[in-house]
C-alpha cells in the first residue's frame, strides 16, 4: 500500500525534519520502505519549504512523489504552493492557527502552533504536534513507531517535550473523529 | 540514512582513511561526515584550500599506502581536472566522488544533473581511460563507493563515484553488511623497477616508506620512473598500457542488470533514470521493454549491448543533452534515442510511457 505523504511550511518549522522522523518511523520499526527527498534550495530560508516521503510495503522504484494523497501544511504560502492542487480522493492536516484557506479535499484542521505556544509552551514543537496528528488520523505508520523515530531524531534534553507534543496530536486528531 | 552520509560510511567501510576536500553543494554532507567519523578511526580528514589542492592531497596520501578521497560537484570538479590527469599518469589509487548538479559553470547548486559523464571520461588532456560508477539509490551509494575503493587499488587508477543531488541528497532504507569485501593493493615485487608492469598490465604499487626511493613525475616516465619525454617509442608504450589496462578488462569490471533481453525496445540507463525505467516496466507489466541499467558506465560495457539479440531500439533517458547516448550509437547499428532532461527533475514515468507510446 503506497501512500505519498507531502509537507510544507516555512523554512525553520522543522518541514523536512518531519519527513525525515516519518520515513524513519516507517522503515525502522514498521518495517516498511520509505524514500524521503526534498525541495532543497536557498528559497527555503524562510520561504516555502516543501518535503515529502513515500511508504511503501515493497520496495520503492521511482523515489519521487507524484500524486501524493496525504499533505501536511503548516503556512499559508506553503498551502498556495504545495497544497492548493491537492486531488480530491487526498486528506490534508492543516495548522489552521496558520493557514487560512481551505482545499478541496478532506481536511483535519489542527491548530498545532497555537496549542504548542499555548498548552506546551514552545511553538517549535509544532511539527511534532502535527506528525503526532497525521499518525493518527491515516496510520501511516504506527503510534509506537512514531514515538521511538522521534525519539531517535530530537536533542537530548528536549525528549519528553517532542512526546508531550506528539501526544497531544494524537489527542487534537482523535477529537476530530 | 541519506545517500552522501551513505557513501561516506561506505567509504570508511572500505578502510579510507584520508579525505582532503573543500565543501560544495550538493556533496558536502560527504566532507561533514567525513571530518566527524575519520578521526574516530585514526584517518585524517583536511579541508583542503581549493579543488585543486584536494585531488593533489589524496594523490599524497595515496602514495603512502592510504586509501584516500575527495568528494565535490561539477565547479569543484573542473578544478580537479589537471591533477586527476596526474593521477592517471602517476597511476596513483584513488576516489573522486562527484555529486553532480546542473551546469555548465555554478549553474543549479541544489538541483541534479548527469552532465559531467563525459568530463569524467575525457575531461583532463591527453589519451587516457579511467572507471566510472553511477549509483541509483543510496543502498548502492554505500556498496558502490565500497567497489570503487577496490577497483582503484586493483587498476591503480583515480575512479570517479558519479552520482548526483537527486541520489546525494535522498533519504532510504539502507541494509548495510557487517564487511565489505576489500581487494588490497599489490605491493611491488623486491628487485622489480617501480612501474615494471606485471601480466595485468598494472604494476606493483613501492608505497613511501617502504625503503623504495621511487621519482613519482607526470612526465612521460620509463620503468624507473625517470622522466623521458622526447622517446616517441617510450610515449607510445606507456599511454597505450595506461589505456590498455583498463580497456582490456572491461568486461570483469562491468557490473550491470538486464531485465527482458528478448524484448525490442531497450532502455539503457544508469543513476537515477534507472528507477524511472524500472517503474515503468513493473507498471506497464510488459515483457517487451529492456533495460540495461548500468553500474559501471566507464570503461563502457559495449557487449551488454549484445545481449539485447532482438533489440530494434535503444531509448537512453538522460539527465543530460544525450552524453552516453552518442557512446551507445558508436556500438550498436539499430537506432539509439536519446531521452534529455534538463533543470534537475528526473524523468517522470508518466512521460517515459508517453514516449514509448509514441513510439510504438
Amino acid at each position: 500500500m503506497r501512500h505519498e505523504v507531502r509537507f510544507s511550511g516555512f523554512g525553520g518549522q522543522g518541514i523536512i525534519l518531519s519527513a525525515v522522523i516519518l520515513g524513519r518511523a516507517a522503515v525502522m520499526y514498521d518495517s516498511l520502505y520509505a524514500v524521503q527527498t526534498q525541495v532543497y534550495g536557498p528559497e527555503a530560508r524562510g520561504g516555502a519549504s516543501m518535503s515529502a516521503v513515500i511508504i511503501d510495503d515493497e520496495p520503492i522504484l521511482y523515489p519521487k512523489v507524484t500524486t501524493p494523497d496525504i499533505f501536511v501544511i503548516m503556512s499559508q504560502e506553503g498551502f498556495e504552493k504545495y497544497g492548493a492542487q491537492a486531488p480530491e480522493g487526498a486528506t490534508m492536516l492543516l495548522d489552521s492557527s496558520l493557514v487560512h484557506s481551505r482545499p478541496q479535499c478532506r481536511v483535519i484542521e489542527i491548530p498545532a502552533t497555537r496549542d504548542a505556544k499555548e498548552k506546551l509552551g514552545r511553538e517549535i514543537v509544532a511539527n511534532i504536534v502535527m506528525l503526532g496528528a497525521l499518525v493518527s488520523a491515516t496510520r501511516v505508520v504506527t503510534e509506537t513507531a512514531i514515538e521511538k523515530a522521534i525519539l531517535d531524531s530530537v536533542p537530548k534534553g528536549t525528549e519528553s517535550l517532542n512526546l508531550k507534543a506528539m501526544k497531544r496530536g494524537f489527542e487534537l486528531a482523535r477529537a476530530l473523529e | 540514512m541519506q545517500g552522501n552520509i551513505a557513501c561516506a560510511e561506505g567509504a570508511i567501510a572500505a578502510g579510507c582513511r584520508f579525505f582532503g576536500g573543500y565543501p560544495i553543494t550538493p556533496s558536502t554532507e560527504i566532507a561533514e561526515h567525513m571530518a566527524l567519523k575519520l578521526p574516530k578511526v585514526d584517518g585524517v580528514f583536511i579541508q583542503m584550500e581549493d579543488e585543486l589542492a584536494s585531488m593533489a592531497s589524496i594523490i599524497g596520501a595515496s602514495w603512502t599506502g592510504m586509501r584516500s578521497m575527495t568528494a565535490t560537484s561539477g565547479p569543484g570538479f573542473s578544478l580537479m581536472m589537471e591533477n586527476i590527469g596526474f593521477a592517471v599518469m602517476t597511476e596513483t589509487p584513488c576516489v573522486v566522488v562527484n555529486i553532480q548538479r546542473g551546469g555548465p559553470s555554478t549553474g543549479q547548486p541544489t538541483m541534479g544533473a548527469q552532465g559531467d559523464m563525459m568530463q569524467c571520461r575525457f575531461g583532463s588532456h591527453g589519451d587516457y581511460s579511467v572507471i566510472a560508477l553511477s549509483p541509483a539509490s543510496v543502498q548502492e551509494m554505500y556498496e558502490l563507493t565500497a567497489k570503487a575503493f577496490n577497483l582503484a587499488d586493483e587498476f591503480r587508477v583515480p575512479v570517479f563515484l558519479m552520482s548526483d543531488e537527486i541520489v546525494g541528497h535522498m533519504r532510504e532504507r539502507i541494509d548495510i553488511p557487517d564487511q565489505v569485501p576489500i581487494v588490497q593493493r599489490k605491493s611491488l615485487q623486491k628487485g622489480t623497477l617501480p612501474f615494471h608492469p606485471d601480466a595485468d598490465l598494472v604494476p606493483g604499487f613501492p608505497r613511501f616508506g617502504e625503503g623504495y626511493g621511487v621519482h613519482v613525475t607526470g612526465l612521460t616516465h620509463d620503468e624507473r620512473g625517470y622522466p623521458c619525454a622526447t622517446s616517441p617509442g617510450l610515449h607510445e608504450d606507456l599511454v597505450m598500457r595506461l589505456v590498455n589496462k583498463i580497456e582490456s578488462a572491461r568486461d570483469r569490471i562491468a557490473d550491470y542488470s538486464i531485465t527482458n533481453p528478448e524484448a525490442e525496445t531497450v532502455f539503457v540507463t544508469y543513476g537515477p533514470p534507472a528507477r524511472s525505467v524500472e517503474q515503468v516496466v513493473r507498471d506497464l507489466g510488459r515483457d517487451d521493454i529492456g533495460h540495461l541499467r548500468l553500474r559501471v558506465v566507464w570503461p563502457f560495457p559495449e557487449s551488454a549491448l549484445n545481449l539485447f539479440a532482438s533489440a530494434k531500439q535503444f531509448l537512453v533517458p538522460e539527465m543530460n543533452m544525450g552524453q552516453v547516448a552518442r557512446e551507445i550509437e558508436r556500438h550498436v547499428d539499430q537506432p539509439v534515442i536519446p531521452i534529455p532532461k534538463l533543470g534537475g527533475n528526473l524523468h517522470s514515468p508518466d512521460e517515459l510511457k508517453a514516449r514509448l507510446e509514441v513510439l510504438r
